[in-house]
């Protein structure tokens, strides 16, 4: 990954840290858990909901690409596998949500290392590659085994259960208290990893791998370790979904999911810690506003898509750090 | 969208100040939730929205004292996004009933959202004969047409025509595994045979290889359980391998009038399917889809299209005959009165949900034979409706007690 | 289904000639990728969309300027080779100095326009496109019936591919390419104009897709999609090869379309999946492909 990401101006935006930014980070992270308590009381719960599942997703995968210097266009194999896995445990086992959940993001965490073992044989575009064909391959495995995923019908009808057995969860409101907490959770786990020993280590690799390797570093052990960190992150957020919608289905594991995750994170900031979110709420507002003008939403993504590559590179979050001269 | 609605309210508007009846004004939202950019935009789509529109015109709502208002929105053929916008418009927006939904995923999952928030549903695009089976539920009428009605079409009265022996060309998705099912149940109840069944990977783009298979298999006839681009797919390459001309007879198993316009007749050609509406039909079929191609673009009708408009127009008529939209009474209104429309003829709403009306077998002309545009199909059979869906107790409807 | 010992050899022999057939789209879009790829390191993820666009082109040839398929074949890589130009010269250039990723990224984005753009002029079912009369019909081969037009397909792609393979590995033209490929900056200094010769060759990259677009609209249903789902395929192709050499994207074409073709025969379920079970053998045994040099 000697390429990428190691010249400041035209690499990958790289995320920096430092004490001073530490503070700013901490009034961000308590600016969203406010927003978020008030968010269901302003606006339609179950659209506050989408945007949190897809942007846990997308901060997912931006964890590896921004500090894993890795571009994955897969994503959707382990969001979409951990939505069929708690999908089909709450309906057809009847375990409560948490169990479901849980379920599904250990599977797709267990899918993670085995694609990821083989993904990071390779480098640059070729990984990129590796996991589209293998994220494909098992959109067809899912499409071809109806016993267990439903087919193109998917798993419909999921109940959403009594969260520990006692809290119903069919009242929108009650759902999303469980949603915000696993966004919050899954955000704050991610910022951790960030700002490990660990965090640190991939962010030497993803800068200069031979030195890292020279350093004595096992570069494969770590980026598989950050691989499969991402791909369970990522099935949190696909498990979750499976619960709000009450439905799994091939969308979530078809290849256009994946690359929905990349333009959201691009839009947000590649490599900001907050820009995935950004990146989530404009995406999943724009699907849900433009939905009457049909087929042009795909063009107007795709437009989203060059501008963003050719004029603001830094994405929304990207910019205003760029503005206020810090990290966010 | 916006000169749409405005357009609509305007109308209903005038129909207000116009109307002798003002004592009860009933508004009723209507959403028309379809395929607008997918493989199915071209026979749901806009052109739906275009019915729905006419049904509202034709009844002439607002001199009734109801004030219909029409929405639509694009589910690009994906459960989850159709069911985002069905939970909105139901909880949000004030959405009375939905019409429309083609892909089985997308109605099923719109059927069961209908039935938690006690809503109509109205299927005409949706094909799966689970809406009325298993996945029954008392707030969906499935209007135009099911899997089920398919086979029996094709199926059974390909048999009858001598066509005994089948091979099959099935999509591997759960979708073409049922309209394999169905329709090799039929065509072995018959009398007929299936020689042999090949499963081709989904989409495809290729299919010489299962294709020759067949024709090898010297079948009479190669059965499609397939749809959309795998559909149009396979019989292209089967006219170009000569399939029909050696005597073998392709049967599609859900085939629908944009396709046929989307092949040609000189690949289409000999292909023998169902279909529940043909624009030219009857001179009423005709008068109806003149009307509706010159505001559609000169595209005409699909039996889909006509089954919004249909199912619409009875919706409405129950409501001014029980003078609520309160669900439940409208849909014990509209499973008891008959139906009857320039379309579909006369024809019943079913306990379960299904609506009883003939289907047709039809086979796609020679170019030679063709007037003109849109002058596809020559009629084969008639199966009457009691014949062509499945009985009421067959279906494990929860509705239905045995 | 059939079974291993069911399958009289000549069916199979048959099946093994499909298989190049397909083979050959394989064959053609993966070069083209890999001629991109060698110079400008993007992975042209519009390269579905092009081929797409080469079907179209020839639609529209035939329905608003009634030209034939023939003409089609040789306007619609020049149309479309030249909308390509186009792209590179006001976009892709642009992007040059950052990370190639952006470039995948970029290429990303115009296919979902180009698709977007196709689906809303044209619907999603698909347009009608006959065989050209002179390649109607086709011949009893003892063991099968080989259409006319499917023996052309084969005939054209093999052409041009050996005809692009010579041009680059064996003239002055392909010399400079390979020069301005292992090193750019030297090679400007020599006074080639590498810039150009970037253009030009992304130019040419699509004209092949579009080529195999035009080769396709007789036999596949020409619609705005028919290229998207086939470039994942062409992807996990160009991976199994490596993008070391031209000659690998030609072998490796023709060779996963047989062995597609043969999948297809004995176990159908997997036929579309093969390729990426074989990319998956390929990158635990030699990551750099099969034809490639390791990194």
């Amino acid at each position: 990954m000697a390429d990428i990401a190691s010249d400041e101006t035209s690499g990958i935006p790289v995320a920096k840290t430092d004490r001073s930014a530490d503070q700013l980070h901490r009034n961000v992270l308590i600016g969203l858990a406010l927003l978020l308590a008030i968010a269901p009381f302003v606006a339609y719960p179950v659209f506050v909901m989408k945007v949190l599942c897809f942007a846990l997703f997308a901060l997912a995968f931006n964890l590896l690409l921004g500090y894993g210097g890795l571009l994955s266009f897969g994503h959707a194999a382990y969001f979409g596998m951990a939505s069929y896995v708690s999908a089909y445990t709450a309906k057809n086992w009847g375990l409560t949500p948490e169990f479901a959940i849980l379920s599904g993001t250990a599977i797709a965490a267990a899918l993670g290392l085995v694609f990821g073992a083989l993904a990071i044989r390779r480098q640059g575009i070729y990984f990129t590659m590796i996991t589209l064909a293998l994220a494909q391959m098992l959109f067809f495995f899912c499409l071809q085994t109806p016993r267990f995923t439903g087919g193109e019908d998917g798993i419909q009808a999921v109940p959403r259960g009594r969260l520990f057995g006692l809290i119903d969860l069919a009242d929108d409101r009650a759902l999303y208290w469980l949603v915000a907490a696993i966004f919050m959770a899954g955000l704050l786990a991610m910022y951790r990893i960030i700002h490990s020993p660990f965090g640190e280590v991939c962010k030497a690799i993803r800068d200069n791998e031979p030195r890292a390797i020279s350093l004595g570093y096992r570069v494969n052990r770590y980026k598989l370790t950050v691989f499969v960190l991402s791909a369970a992150l990522a099935g949190l957020a696909g498990a979750t979904k499976a619960i709000v919608f009450q439905l799994a289905s091939l969308t979530d594991v078809h290849w256009s999911m994946s690359g929905e995750v990349v333009l959201m994170t691009l839009v947000g900031g590649l490599g900001t810690v907050f820009g995935p979110i950004a990146g989530a709420l404009v995406i999943v507002a724009m699907q849900n506003y433009l939905a009457s003008l049909g087929a042009w939403v795909t063009v107007v993504q795709g437009v989203v898509f060059v501008i963003c590559v050719l004029a603001f590179r830094e994405g929304i979050v990207g910019v205003v750090a760029k503005a206020i001269k810090k990290p966010l | 969208m916006f000169s749409r609605k405005t357009f609509v309210a305007a109308t209903a508007l005038i129909g207000l100040m116009t109307s002798p009846a003002l004592a009860q004004q009933i508004s009723i939202k209507a959403g028309v939730l379809n395929d607008r950019s997918g493989v199915y935009a071209d026979l749901t789509g806009e052109g739906s929205v275009i019915a729905a529109r006419m049904a509202v015109e034709d009844f002439k709502a607002a001199e009734k004292g109801i004030k219909v208002e029409i929405v639509s929105a694009d589910h690009q053929n994906k459960p989850d996004v159709g069911s985002t916008i069905a939970r909105q418009w139901y909880d949000q927006d004030g959405v009375d009933l939905i019409l429309d939904v083609p892909t089985s995923s997308v109605s099923l999952a719109v059927s069961q959202l209908t039935k938690d928030k006690n809503k109509v549903f109205i299927v005409s695009g949706g094909g799966t004969a689970d809406l009325t089976g298993k996945a029954c539920n008392a707030n969906t009428i499935h209007w135009t047409y099911d899997t089920y009605a398919l086979a029996q079409g094709t199926g059974g009265a390909m048999v009858k025509a001598g066509g005994d022996s089948w091979f099959f060309l099935t999509a591997d998705y759960a979708f073409g595994h049922a309209l394999e099912r169905d329709t090799s149940a039929v065509v072995q109840k018959a009398g007929g045979k299936v020689l042999g069944t090949v499963r081709t990977p989904f989409p495809g783009s290729d299919f010489s290889s299962f294709l020759l298979q067949a024709q090898a298999s010297k079948a009479k006839v190669i059965g499609l359980a397939n749809a959309g681009g795998d559909l149009t797919n396979s019989v292209k390459q089967a006219s170009e391998f000569g399939i029909t001309q050696g005597g073998q007879k392709l049967a599609g198993l859900l085939v629908f009038i944009s396709d046929i316009h989307a092949l040609g007749l000189q690949a289409a050609q000999g292909l023998v399917l169902t279909e529940s509406f043909y624009w030219d039909r009857d001179d009423q079929t005709r008068a109806w889809s003149t009307r509706f191609a010159k505001l559609n673009g000169g595209k005409q009708p699909t039996m889909v299209h006509a089954g919004v408009y249909s199912g619409l127009l009875h919706y409405l008529k129950a409501v001014e005959a029980t003078k609520t939209k309160d669900s439940a009474t409208v849909i014990a209104k509209m499973k008891e009165l008959p139906t009857d429309d320039p379309l579909f003829g006369k024809g019943s709403v079913r306990a379960d949900g299904r609506k009883m009306h003939d289907m047709y077998l039809y086979e796609v002309k020679k170019p030679a034979e063709s007037k003109g545009p849109w002058d596809y199909y020559k009629q084969i059979a008639v199966l009457p409706a009691e014949q062509a869906f499945r009985p009421l107790d067959a279906g494990d409807c929860p509705l239905i007690k045995k | 289904m059939f079974e291993l010992i069911g399958v009289p050899p000549q069916a199979l022999f048959g099946q093994v000639l499909l298989g190049l057939i397909n083979g050959s789209f394989y064959a053609i879009l993966s070069l083209g990728l890999a001629v991109i790829f060698g110079l400008l390191n993007v992975i042209n993820f519009a390269h579905g969309a092009q081929y797409m666009m080469g079907a179209f082109v020839a639609w529209m040839g035939l329905n608003y300027l009634g030209l034939n398929y023939w003409a089609a074949l040789l306007l619609a890589p020049l149309v479309v080779g030249a909308v390509g130009i186009a792209m590179e010269r006001l976009l892709l250039k642009r992007i040059v100095h950052v990370d190639h990723l952006y470039g995948l990224l970029l290429t990303f984005g115009l296919a979902l326009i180009i698709q977007g753009l196709f689906r809303n002029q044209y619907g999603s079912s698909g347009l009608p496109y006959q065989i050209p009369p002179e390649l109607r019909g086709g011949q009893n081969l003892g063991f099968m019936f080989l259409p006319y037009y499917r023996g052309w397909v084969v005939v054209a792609s093999l052409v041009v591919c050996v005809a692009t393979w010579f041009m680059i590995e064996k003239t002055k033209l392909g010399a400079y390419l390979r020069a301005a490929t292992e090193n750019p900056t030297l090679t400007q200094a020599f006074g080639i104009n590498v810039p150009l010769l970037v253009t030009l060759t992304y130019g040419f990259g699509v004209a092949l897709a579009a080529f195999a677009g035009v080769l396709a609209a007789p036999i596949y249903s020409v619609n705005p999609n028919m290229g998207a789902d086939l470039i994942i395929v062409v992807f996990a192709v160009v991976v199994i090869g490596g993008m070391g050499s031209i000659m690998g994207a030609i072998v490796t074409g023709f060779s996963l379309g047989l062995v597609e073709g043969l999948t297809k025969v004995f176990y159908p379920e997997a036929s579309a999946t093969v390729i990426f079970i074989i990319m998956v053998l390929v990158l635990l045994v030699k990551p750099a492909g099969l034809f490639g040099r390791p990194a």
